[in-house]
């Protein structure tokens, strides 16, 4: 096949799936139905390795369908389903508008030892050792973080922007949403990967693809022997070279000629440009070389990244203005273990399963899903914990159990949601405003979806809170609405292992319907 | 300074033609606002929230004593929970739409609702019903959870709280009617008209930490005060307040109270709950500062049977 619209077909299809992921991530109010999200996951190579192996059923498979995929058609994957391969496109794009240097590729020598080893070390560790190395270089979670951390916070800055303006004329269809930020140590990574694909793919195409990414490199290895492939018609061909320096990945020597296919992503880029119609996608393939050092100008990269840096920053000044109660709180929360979210099961079993795509904490509506820094250990930095300081778990949500991509959190049904008990509140009487300021409080007890935080009688009129135990579930609510500062008077201790609590019982008031007022 | 300049000459011209339209009503509407109603109270029994509502007001000289043609009308429900409105956490959505539609016929330019809710506002707004029921009445349903739309006010003569930040829908609105559903509260006994202003500020945590029950009676004290308090007391949350476990803390009481003196409307609906008004603490210390009166006795109430 020489035909041009196979690149155009790339193009198209990559754009389709860019966008559904693009408007997932940035969907802060929660509109982008969670099905397609889930056919969207599951396509992704890595969540569904993870989530085949957690469940072990054909339906996660996923995976499965890219390795038969590859094996016939080469990287298609890379390019066609692959968030941050299509990123990475439009990023090489952009380059190439901001100087010809970043459009003009050229062969280059493939990184071998380096690719390979990353390969075979995120191999090992992951299978001694657990995912860390997933967790940092797999290419669905480096877009995904990429998205949470730095692009919606400006998607919404700007909507808040519009929604200021259209306010001013008495327009209320969008609502101004806080921009919740991270503790800044969290950023470092997700920074570190936006900065390195960002840049790479600015300048010089699918370097990291080729030199980073393990999936990249395992795919990379099957497409060896795949069935279509790129290749040349040595007769027609007059070695112009056209297509190497169109060739993202570099892997075209055209001088040989020769295409290094367990570099190339499928892109028909070369076929598109080649005016012989020498280059060809089809079974059985050939062989070419340029070479080019680019000079990169990283001042516009390095620009706009910490603008957008800069911008999440500006957000975490958003949300302290609250004015401090007259007293300090003094005792300390003795917190022995973090809460993990809902479908988690136990701490230990979700640090093992969770890749910290951060998918949850970009959808939690309530924003109490935070990225870890210490919480879990220095291995689940990024995996998301339940931060009641921040906000708490809505009652009657189950969204990040649904959505998880790996399974880590496991679906819950609503009612069975209800009922898990993430972690137990802890009620510090020497903290508490009823205590030592002996006025009533009770912001504890009127957030308690199960009543297990109450009210019981204290001095004179006062009431103070009591926690019963079994039927409280670790949602948080009473710990977020708590107005002590620095130390909370009440406060949720993760379980190790999730439990069932106890249905909270009720019975029927003997108040009667009135039949005269009582005034 | 492009945009003042377009702000100037496009709407400056507009502004202060309804600016001076609005402050000719100002005294009226914040200082006298019963000036037209026979009654001090109308208390409804027996039928649905809108039926009661109809007759409510219509004993009360109609929605045309309250607001005026070409007035922006603020109404503030309680939206604060997650809960559907069967299990009457928030104020029922019937009655929120009718006291729009009343607010509109009587010619209002725009109807505002909102509330700072406990609970993510975007599921409160719509599983408590009233987001679909007021937007259908041609009501604008505005988010009250983001700081951004809060503006600092003084409250003078406050002993615990002389600032709070509140919403900038009470400062634009020329009309406020003050929607509450009464329930049971946890911490103060009783939630009601008083507490429902909650709703209306950003910052309620200093409240809770500066002598709850105080803060309350001194929030009464600013000088936008509701032109109407209208209490669903339809369905009432007895106890379990204020967010409620399951129906078992409803008691179906199919009242509803309207009143332009928001003390005794608490005072009345403390006899509604069964609770001594002496125990809800901030009705009397509201009632001492003079913001209202408690002494249900002294008050001509109608009190109407359907």
């Amino acid at each position: 096949m020489t035909s041009p619209l196979l690149r155009r077909f790339r193009i198209v299809f990559s754009t389709i799936i860019f966008i559904f992921f693009f408007l997932a991530f940035v969907d802060f109010k929660s509109l982008f139905p969670v099905k397609y999200l889930n056919i969207l996951t599951s396509l992704q190579f890595i969540p569904s390795i993870m989530k085949f192996f957690d469940l072990r059923t054909l339906a996660t498979g996923g995976f499965i369908g890219i390795l038969l995929l590859t094996l016939i058609t080469g990287r298609t994957y890379c390019s066609f389903l692959c968030p941050l391969g299509i990123a990475q496109d439009v990023t090489s794009r952009i380059g190439g508008r901001i100087k010809k240097k970043f459009r003009r590729y050229g062969f280059k020598k493939p990184f071998t030892i380096l690719r390979y080893s990353i390969l075979a070390i995120t191999v090992i560790v992951t299978l001694v050792w657990g995912i860390y190395m997933i967790t940092l270089l797999d290419p669905y979670s480096v877009f995904a973080r990429s998205m949470t951390y730095f692009i919606k916070p400006v998607v919404i800055y700007l909507n808040n922007f519009i929604a200021g303006i259209l306010g001013k004329f008495d327009v209320y269809t969008l609502s101004n949403v806080p921009v919740k930020s991270f503790p800044l140590i969290v950023y470092s990574i997700p920074a570190a990967f936006f900065l390195l694909v960002g840049g790479l793919s600015l300048t010089k195409g699918r370097l990291y693809c080729n030199m980073f990414c393990p999936v990249g490199t395992l795919l990379g290895l099957i497409s060896k022997i795949s069935l279509f492939r790129i290749k040349f018609d040595e007769a027609t061909c007059t070695r112009c070279g056209r297509c190497a320096i169109r060739c993202k990945s570099s892997c075209i020597d055209f001088l040989k000629p020769n295409v290094d296919i367990s570099r190339c992503v499928s892109c028909f880029n070369c076929i598109h440009t080649c005016p012989e119609k020498a280059m060809s996608y089809g079974i059985a393939g050939t062989k070419k070389k340029v070479h080019e050092t680019d000079e990169s100008k990283r001042k516009i990269i390095i620009g706009s990244l910490l603008l957008l840096f800069g911008l999440s920053r500006v957000a975490s000044g958003q949300n302290k203005t609250a004015p401090k109660p007259k007293k300090d709180s003094t005792v300390k929360e003795k917190k022995t273990h973090p809460v993990c979210p809902p479908g988690g099961v136990s701490i230990a079993d979700f640090n093992i399963d969770c890749i910290a795509c951060s998918l949850c904490i970009n959808i939690c509506p309530n924003g109490v899903l935070q990225p870890s820094y210490k919480q879990y250990g220095i291995a689940g930095m990024m995996q998301p914990v339940m931060d009641y300081h921040k906000s708490f778990c809505t009652y009657n949500c189950t969204k990040c159990t649904e959505i998880c991509p790996t399974n880590a959190l496991h679906p819950l049904v609503l009612e069975a949601k209800k009922l898990t008990q993430l972690g137990k509140a802890n009620f510090i009487k020497d903290n508490c405003i009823v205590n030592t300021e002996r006025t009533s409080c009770g912001a504890c007890s009127e957030s308690c979806p199960t009543k297990a935080v109450h009210m019981i009688p204290f001095e004179g009129n006062l009431v103070i809170p009591e926690v019963t135990e079994d039927i409280c579930i670790g949602c948080g609510h009473c710990e977020f609405a708590c107005p002590t500062v620095p130390y909370k008077a009440i406060f949720v201790n993760g379980n190790e292992v999730h439990v069932a609590a106890k249905k909270p019982a009720n019975i029927e008031s003997d108040m009667k319907t009135p039949v005269e007022f009582p005034f | 300074m492009k945009r003042r300049d377009f702000f100037r000459t496009s709407i400056g011209g507009g502004l202060a033609a309804g600016a001076a339209i609005k402050m000719g009503g100002f005294e009226k509407l914040w200082k006298a606002p019963a000036a037209g109603a026979k009654y001090d109270m109308v208390a409804v029994m027996g039928g649905n929230p809108d039926a009661m509502f109809d007759l409510g007001i219509q004993e009360l000289g109609g929605m045309g004593t309250f607001v005026q043609k070409g007035q922006k009308v603020l109404i503030k429900p309680n939206i604060g929970w997650d809960v559907i409105p069967e299990l009457a956490a928030n104020t029922n959505p019937l009655l929120v739409k009718r006291i729009i539609e009343h607010c509109f016929k009587a010619g209002a330019k725009e109807v505002y609702v909102f509330d700072h809710t406990c609970d993510n506002w975007v599921n409160c707004y719509s599983n408590s019903g009233i987001e679909k029921a007021a937007k259908s009445a041609g009501a604008k349903v505005v988010s009250g959870n983001s700081e951004s739309y809060y503006q600092e006010i003084e409250i003078p003569g406050g002993i615990k709280l002389q600032k709070a930040k509140v919403h900038q829908l009470l400062l634009e609105a020329d009309v406020f009617i003050n929607v509450p559903v009464l329930k049971d509260h946890s911490s103060t006994r009783m939630t009601c008209c008083l507490k429902n202003s909650m709703g209306l500020v950003w910052d309620r945590g200093y409240w809770h930490s500066n002598n709850l029950n105080q803060c309350i009676a001194d929030y009464a004290l600013y000088e936008k005060k509701p032109a109407l308090n209208v209490i669903d007391c339809y369905n009432v949350m007895v106890k379990h307040g204020p967010q409620g476990v399951s129906k078992e803390d409803i008691v179906s009481m199919k009242s509803q109270i309207l009143t332009t003196d928001w003390v005794a409307g608490d005072a009345a609906a403390a006899k509604m709950l069964g609770v001594p008004v002496e125990k809800i603490e901030y009705i009397p210390i509201a009632n001492k500062m003079g913001l209202g009166n408690m002494n249900l006795d002294a008050l001509n109430i109608k009190r109407i049977k359907m």
